[in-house]
């Protein structure tokens, strides 16, 4: 995944996406307050400098999809992996909640749910199919969207096709209305993803430590 | 079996205990079991709610629970290890107080053990751990240390207790068949004293790596992370040091109190607390050493992010905590520990339980800051440990108290056969060994 942060306007419709896409639950406000809200996309303010020379950057912060991830290592029951596809993925019905993976994740991008997920009447029904939702207790994370893959595959076999790139894409990336993200595979140096990573604008966060994010930046004069 | 009857009269006031119970022992019995009732209903309470009921949040997502956990297989430390080192260098000193630092070992342990557990979200699930284990996680490490380490120290806590066990076979009335199953057919022959000497030996040999590694794989689980602060190669040592610090502490405090209850006074004499508490005088400065050696890397490095940390510590909102932790762990033991006039048993009780208090600040200020301070800017959120944890932690405490005099009810708290064989056989073999140092005396 790209994120051009010249084009990104900051609207939070990739968050908001995300929200609803992934059957993130509503925890109100007073939950809220205590730190315990799910994101698995955010908006996380970058602040550089002292005030009054400030440079301030706003990220959308998706899971890093690390190639090297610190959180997978330390799972004591594979619930966190590197799946085929170099997702880092979640078994939210094996998870048992010790928050191990929470805690190593340098960009703190996996969430816990303190109380049990719930949603208000109305939205109940709305929920989204694809998507399971989880239980009081487990960790969850960014999967990238990971059942529309599965979905854009069946569909493609069906159609007696091969899967195309653009059959697929996450949410947030789907939702982004200036354009902002990027999605595709990496591993192929045609893709627009893998031309735009090795742009000059191009960083990735905390790239000091070796996590290898699979999620790339471009920003002008950083 | 005269002679036997005749020995045993000296030491008639080690079995007392467990042939009369008098009303403290009910009362303060039933206050504990007030205060583990109170936990067991508040840890339900948690289980249906979820672990909304305590004061973590994102990104502390590790609070109470996890020090707890840290703390108490700190504790453990005490027994086995201190046992095992005073066995090993013949101190003839350690008769009358191994038996009561190797019963904290093995009880301390549960709590340890069962802090992880009620930290889990899905409690249900612990078993995945064994169906799902992935080894290259450090947890699955502490999970195999931690179960060697217990099986060794409780048959390293049941092997000297078998002599003591035959002589409550022979001589206590009640429950003669428990005992008699335990004594394992012990008849106090010179072959099975023989024997016992070796595996006593063997185990005491044996524990000593399990005990280092298992506090070693404790700290490696904030170790193994690249985590500010935690990612650090002296948490082992560190660790380890801690533990043996706040084990010595707890094995004096304990020995106050039997000795006030029981009246012990005989056996536990102000030459062993003198002895400890010189023991824990060298830990209280072997701990100063470390964390200094951890802080001042960390504040000379200057790196931002870890100088957030070490500046929460220092004047932010943990330096409550931090200093809080310093004195309690070296201002007040030290002066207390270093004169002799104080290293008395009342000296050493309240130079220990300052000790104690500063150990669980320091695993509290080792894990909480960190996890308050993120690379990524995140909410500002204050972490305040809810009623919920502090019921529980009241309750461990509590339900290891009741443990223990359980204990001192059932088997001697100060071991019977060591002290009888220290005053027939070591005197004379302690007159032997001095020979064998000094020169112009004894053989080549």
């Amino acid at each position: 995944m790209v994120i051009d942060l010249d084009k990104c306007s900051a609207c939070q419709a990739c968050v908001v996406a995300c929200q609803a896409e992934n059957n993130i639950p509503i925890i109100g406000p007073k939950q809220s307050a205590k730190g315990r809200t799910i994101h698995w996309m955010e908006l996380i303010p970058y602040i550089e400098g002292e005030y009054p020379h400030i440079k301030a950057r706003l990220l959308p912060r998706p899971c890093m999809m690390c190639d090297n991830p610190p959180c997978t290592k330390v799972c004591p029951v594979y619930a966190t992996y590197i799946n085929e596809e170099g997702l880092v993925a979640q078994i939210n019905h094996r998870c048992i909640g010790c928050r191990y993976c929470t805690t190593a994740c340098p960009y703190t991008v996996k969430y816990f749910n303190w109380d049990k997920p719930e949603w208000p009447k109305e939205m109940k029904g709305s929920l989204n199919r694809d998507v399971s939702t989880r239980t009081k207790g487990v960790v969850e994370k960014c999967t990238f969207c990971h059942h529309r893959l599965l979905r854009a595959r069946e569909k493609a076999k069906i159609e007696g096709r091969d899967l195309l790139p653009e059959d697929y894409i996450p949410a947030c990336v789907q939702a982004c209305p200036s354009g902002a993200m990027y999605f595709g595979d990496l591993n192929d140096s045609f893709s627009a993803v893998s031309t735009l990573s090795r742009e000059r604008r191009a960083f990735r966060l905390l790239e000091e430590l070796g996590t290898e994010p699979k999620v790339i930046y471009l920003s002008e004069g950083t | 079996m005269a002679d036997s009857e005749s020995k045993l009269e000296e030491d008639a006031i080690l079995l007392r205990p467990i042939q009369r119970t008098g009303k403290p022992f009910y009362l303060s019995l039933s206050i504990l079991l007030a205060v583990i009732l109170w936990a067991v209903f508040v840890y339900l309470h948690q289980y249906r709610q979820g672990l909304g009921v305590t004061g973590l949040a994102r990104p502390i997502f590790w609070g109470v629970y996890i020090t707890n956990f840290v703390f108490f297989i700190g504790i453990s430390h005490a027994g086995t290890l201190i046992s095992a080192i005073l066995r090993l260098a013949k101190a003839e000193w350690r008769r009358s107080i191994t038996r009561s630092a190797e019963v904290i070992t093995v009880l301390v342990l549960f709590f340890g053990v069962g802090n992880i557990l009620m930290d889990l979200g899905r409690p249900d699930r612990m078993f995945n751990i064994i169906l799902y284990s992935q080894f290259r996680s450090p947890l699955l490490w502490d999970v195999s240390s931690i179960t060697v380490y217990l099986a060794s120290s409780s048959i390293y806590l049941f092997l000297p207790l078998i002599p003591d066990i035959a002589i409550l076979r022979d001589h206590a009335g009640k429950w003669q068949w428990f005992y008699r199953i335990l004594a394992l057919g012990w008849q106090g022959t010179e072959r099975q004293h023989h024997l016992l000497e070796k595996a006593i030996a063997f185990m005491a040999i044996l524990v000593i790596p399990v005990a280092v590694s298992v506090h070693t794989v404790v700290s490696f689980v904030f170790a193994m992370t690249i985590q500010p602060m935690w990612h650090s190669a002296i948490f082992g040592p560190y660790f380890v040091a801690g533990a043996i610090f706040s084990g010595i502490a707890a094995l004096i405090v304990a020995m106050n109190v039997i000795r006030k209850v029981y009246h012990l006074e005989d056996y536990l004499r102000p030459v062993h607390f003198n002895n400890l508490g010189i023991l824990l005088l060298v830990m209280t400065l072997l701990w100063f050493y470390f964390t200094f050696a951890e802080y001042i890397t960390v504040w000379y490095g200057g790196e931002p992010l870890h100088m957030t940390i070490l500046w929460s510590k220092f004047t932010g909102g943990f330096a409550p905590y931090f200093w809080g932790m310093f004195v309690f762990c070296f201002v007040i033991p030290l002066p207390i520990l270093s004169l002799k006039r104080t290293r008395t048993p009342l000296g050493t009780l309240v130079a220990s339980l300052s000790v104690i208090i500063g150990m669980w600040l320091e695993r509290f200020v080792i894990v909480v800051p960190t996890l308050t301070n993120p690379r990524l800017p995140n909410e500002t959120v204050i972490y305040t440990p809810t009623w919920i944890e502090w019921s529980i932690l009241a309750g461990c405490i509590a339900f290891f108290i009741v443990l223990y005099m359980i204990f001192t009810k059932v088997f001697p708290i100060v071991s019977i056969w060591e002290v009888r064989e220290g005053r027939e056989k070591s005197m004379a073999e302690v007159q032997e060994r001095i020979k064998t140092y000094l020169p112009g005396m004894g053989e080549e």
